[in-house]
């Protein structure tokens, strides 16, 4: 019967760069940055890393396919490197690679980086790009903001909300991700924004407005990750560990089933029951510190508290606007400033998110410290609402 | 036993551009244009051409009938997207007609409908003909001003006809009025062609048709000679002896003149007025002239289209964009914006693979478990079931449901922003994300109710491609009882 992944592996150092419009950094500037950073940390030289997890979202526009420009950049030791992708979950999936390895035993040290050039394209928001030679013909042309806002209206339809009502909760979400963005140096968008700016900004795809969208940023970070172990014969202590790695995968039903009516991610609720489990948790809304959730649009966060069991099923709306998951409320989210305003280098946002975590587990998270958290989880979703990759990693103190 | 015409239907695109947008941007430099600048013309939208207004048009006109296959498809029209690749063949695959059909492509000719009803009817006789026309004319021109698009279908046979066929007449001639050599047409002096084409040509064949017919001109009740010269067909009239009160109105304050589509149109118009006992003269000139006389039978009164003529005129969105007309019928070069740079090859070999979704809209319906499915997969999308290779065909095309997740996406490339799409569910089982088209501000929310259109999904200007799929449309009905 297998285990879990819980406490089997800790991570010995983590980086991250600076998130933003990158302009004069090429991806492999970025990836320097955050292994630099991270190496450091980690208190190693790059030649005792056995085994290394590389992951980019859109990479034949931007770093070139294939496991070679990190081994490149990196100046890795012939190494055996995997590339991987699964869209917005692509650094996790980097960073799942990683802690299996170590935790198969296969090797001591293994390294976990993301990266995403996405500001060479030369206009606003994610590339337009091929859906692949079959869906091409018959799928919509949809962009992420136009997939997400399905969720809005697929929200508001189940729990008959009003329009006005789920726009001042998503506004919310933003304000309190910009306030909390203004405090971190990394991060790409750093200005506060007022609800009514939120509220009144021009519709991107009905009804997310320009405040609703995260950032779509140039960046990179990776974790260096080995056994608890190891980790204290290096002289580490308050070790932070994995507790929990999981994965769902869209498999059609929520595309081309009636079982699912588009208010909610099917993936997520599958993937965050699985991680419970695996950290042992029971009481996600005691026992979980904080939260890194992707909220690549101000809705999905909000539905994602609920798919996460942090808020009631149809009351996200109400708990967003009482404030309980503000820096300063009961289960703070986003405390970096999260996609929408940390930034979203897509293939690097998994891992920028366990980055937070673990600098607020070791007490380091600077003036967005928050008091003495446990237990963090970080939630990536690829793709769109009807059909998606959701990955949740969980990290602790031993 | 007779033979003549079964069933007719028309589809005319909702866009109608007011004229006196087109005289007010082009009078500057035609001040003559200020004449014509009343009324409307049809006006396909972006994601609309000969093939989708022919898949609608055989649509309204079989929705009259019982699972009715006709055993031959003629396509009519001057202007059909694919030189080379057979219009008919597409259309009949929208159609999902069986693939023992014959289909036969005609065009080159304002006579293109009016020929191939003729060669039915002179043939076995069991048929449809489909005219389609999306004509583009210079801007400012008169043809911009005059001309409509539209799609029209007749279906023939024996037995029970609503107008049975008593003759027919043809005469080859090539006076050229005008012509298409290269993108747009050229024409000649209106007076010379009304002189010397219309009332020296048309009444010998009408003449003819009459005497072998044993029919008098006085007895014509429904006159047709498709034309954008507003005098001609009553100095036709009054040249055979046909009554004023005959001459079936060419719908230019309504729609505009539909090149080789007018005819059967104006046939379609006529058929859902007449009477029984009836005479329909129908003529189509175009070097030379076609003449067909037909009988309003009995039987005209069993048969309604989904909606016809009368209901297509009916169903007119205004438009008084007169750049948008430009932009649709690609008149002027606009800048797209980097999003619309992307590559849209098609990859024949797989648009071969998924034809049967893509173009007959059948998707699936498990023998194992029932469930109705889009598009059909492999393995059954029920999760109590999987079964493999489990689904048998099922069509989509003529089905209806609502909308359960929406958007208006401003940020995607689309040639007429926002980019509607979102997931719909049918009615009998079934989801899709997918397009919507015809969709008005405000005019959208879940559960809105929904029906299926064939229309144009993408241009690949590299290539002189273009892709269709199904999209869906906003129906003004109450959702279904229970």
């Amino acid at each position: 019967m297998a285990q879990g992944i819980k406490d089997k592996v800790a991570i010995l150092g983590m980086g991250c760069s600076k998130f933003g419009e990158r302009w004069d950094a090429s991806p492999a500037d970025l990836m320097v940055e955050a292994f630099e950073e991270c190496l450091a940390d980690a208190g190693i030289e790059r030649e005792v890393i056995e085994a290394a997890w590389f992951g980019a979202g859109i990479d034949a526009f931007h770093v070139g396919a294939s496991a070679m420009p990190m081994a490149i950049a990196l100046r890795l030791n012939y190494i055996p490197v995997t590339k991987v992708e699964n869209m917005c979950a692509t650094g996790t999936e980097a960073f799942r690679g990683a802690v299996y390895a170590v935790a198969s035993g296969a090797c001591d040290i293994a390294l976990a980086l993301g990266v995403e050039k996405l500001k060479d394209t030369g206009y606003g928001g994610l590339p337009q790009r091929s859906r692949g030679v079959e869906n091409d013909m018959y799928w919509p042309n949809l962009s992420a903001p136009g997939a997400f806002a399905q969720l809005a209206t697929g929200y508001r339809a189940r729990h008959r909300v009003n329009k006005r009502d789920l726009k001042r909760a998503m506004a919310h979400v933003s304000v309190k991700s910009h306030a909390n963005g203004a405090k971190n140096p990394k991060a790409h968008l750093r200005r506060e924004i007022t609800e009514q700016q939120a509220m009144e900004a021009p519709f991107v795809a009905e009804p997310i407005g320009l405040y609703d969208c995260c950032g779509v940023s140039d960046g990179s970070a990776c974790a260096i990750v080995t056994t608890p172990e190891i980790a204290r014969s290096l002289g580490k202590d308050h070790l932070v560990a994995v507790k929990a790695l999981q994965l769902a995968v869209s498999n059609g039903t929520e595309s081309s089933h009636e079982s699912w009516d588009g208010s909610y991610l099917k993936t997520t609720r599958i993937a965050a029951r699985r991680a419970y489990d695996e950290a042992g948790v029971r009481k996600p809304t005691e026992e979980i510190s904080m939260t890194e959730v992707h909220d690549c649009f101000s809705i999905t966060e909000l539905v994602t508290m609920e798919d996460l069991q942090l808020a009631g099923e149809g009351e996200a709306v109400t708990a967003v606007l009482d404030g309980e998951f503000d820096a300063e409320g009961k289960l703070p989210c986003q405390i970096d400033g999260g996609l929408k305003c940390f930034g979203h280098p897509i293939g690097a946002s998994g891992l920028r998110m366990i980055y937070e975590n673990y600098l607020q587990l070791q007490g380091r998270a600077g003036a967005r410290q928050l008091t003495n958290p446990k237990l963090g989880l970080n939630h990536n979703l690829g793709g769109f609402p009807h059909q998606n990759i959701c990955s949740i990693s969980m990290i602790g103190h031993m | 036993m007779s033979r003549g015409i079964t069933g007719f239907g028309a589809y005319i695109p909702q866009g109608r551009l007011q004229r006196s947008e087109i005289a007010g941007a082009n009078a500057w430099f035609d001040a003559s244009l200020k004449g014509l600048g009343r009324g409307e013309r049809s006006m396909c939208n972006w994601d609309e051409d000969v093939i989708t207004m022919g898949v609608e048009a055989a649509g309204d006109c079989l929705a009259g009938f019982d699972g009715h296959a006709p055993p031959a498809l003629y396509f009519a029209s001057t202007t059909f997207p694919f030189l080379d690749r057979q219009n008919s063949v597409v259309l009949l695959e929208a159609l999902n007609l069986p693939r023992q059909t014959l289909a036969v492509d005609v065009g080159a000719s304002q006579r293109a409908g009016t020929s191939s009803l003729l060669a039915l009817l002179r043939g076995a006789g069991d048929g449809m003909v489909v005219a389609s026309e999306h004509r583009r004319a210079k801007a400012g021109s008169r043809g911009e001003m005059l001309w409509g698009d539209a799609a029209a279908a007749v279906t023939t046979g024996g037995g029970s006809v609503i107008a049975e066929f008593l003759g027919g007449q043809s005469l080859a001639a090539d006076f050229v009025d005008h012509y298409r050599g290269g993108e747009f047409d050229y024409d000649w002096e209106e007076r010379w062609i009304r002189d010397e084409g219309y009332l020296k040509i048309i009444p010998e064949v009408v003449a003819g048709l009459l005497a072998n017919c044993k029919v008098g001109a006085a007895d014509i009740a429904h006159f047709i000679l498709p034309t954008e010269q507003a005098r001609a067909p009553g100095a036709v009239a009054k040249q055979l002896g046909i009554a004023p009160g005959a001459i079936v109105d060419n719908q230019t304050a309504t729609v505009g003149v539909a090149g080789a589509a007018q005819p059967l149109l104006l046939l379609a118009a006529a058929l859902e007025s007449a009477k029984p006992g009836e005479l329909i003269l129908l003529t189509g000139f175009g070097q030379g002239c076609d003449a067909l006389l037909f009988r309003v039978t009995d039987a005209i009164g069993g048969f309604r289209p989904a909606r016809g003529v009368s209901g297509a005129l009916a169903a007119r969105r205004e438009e008084r964009n007169y750049a948008k007309f430009l932009a649709f019928n690609d008149l002027v070069e606009r800048d797209t914006g980097k999003r619309g740079e992307t590559d849209r090859q098609t990859y024949l070999s797989g648009y071969n693979r998924r034809r049967d979704l893509v173009t007959s809209f059948l998707g699936g319906k498990c023998r194992e478990c029932g469930t109705v499915q889009i598009p059909r997969e492999k393995y059954c999308v029920n999760p109590e079931c999987h079964a493999l290779d489990s689904q048998d065909p099922h069509p989509f095309a003529d089905k209806r449901g609502e909308v359960l997740t929406w958007t208006a996406d401003r940020l995607t490339f689309d040639p007429s922003p926002p980019a509607y799409f979102g997931m719909v569910r049918f009615d009998g089982g079934g989801k899709l994300m997918m397009d919507f088209t015809e969709v008005d501000e405000g005019g959208i929310e879940s559960g809105s109710r929904i029906s299926m259109h064939f229309r144009v999904r993408q241009y690949d200007p590299q290539r002189g491609f273009r892709k269709y799929f199904w999209k869906a449309k906003i129906l003004r009905e109450p959702a279904p009882a229970g």
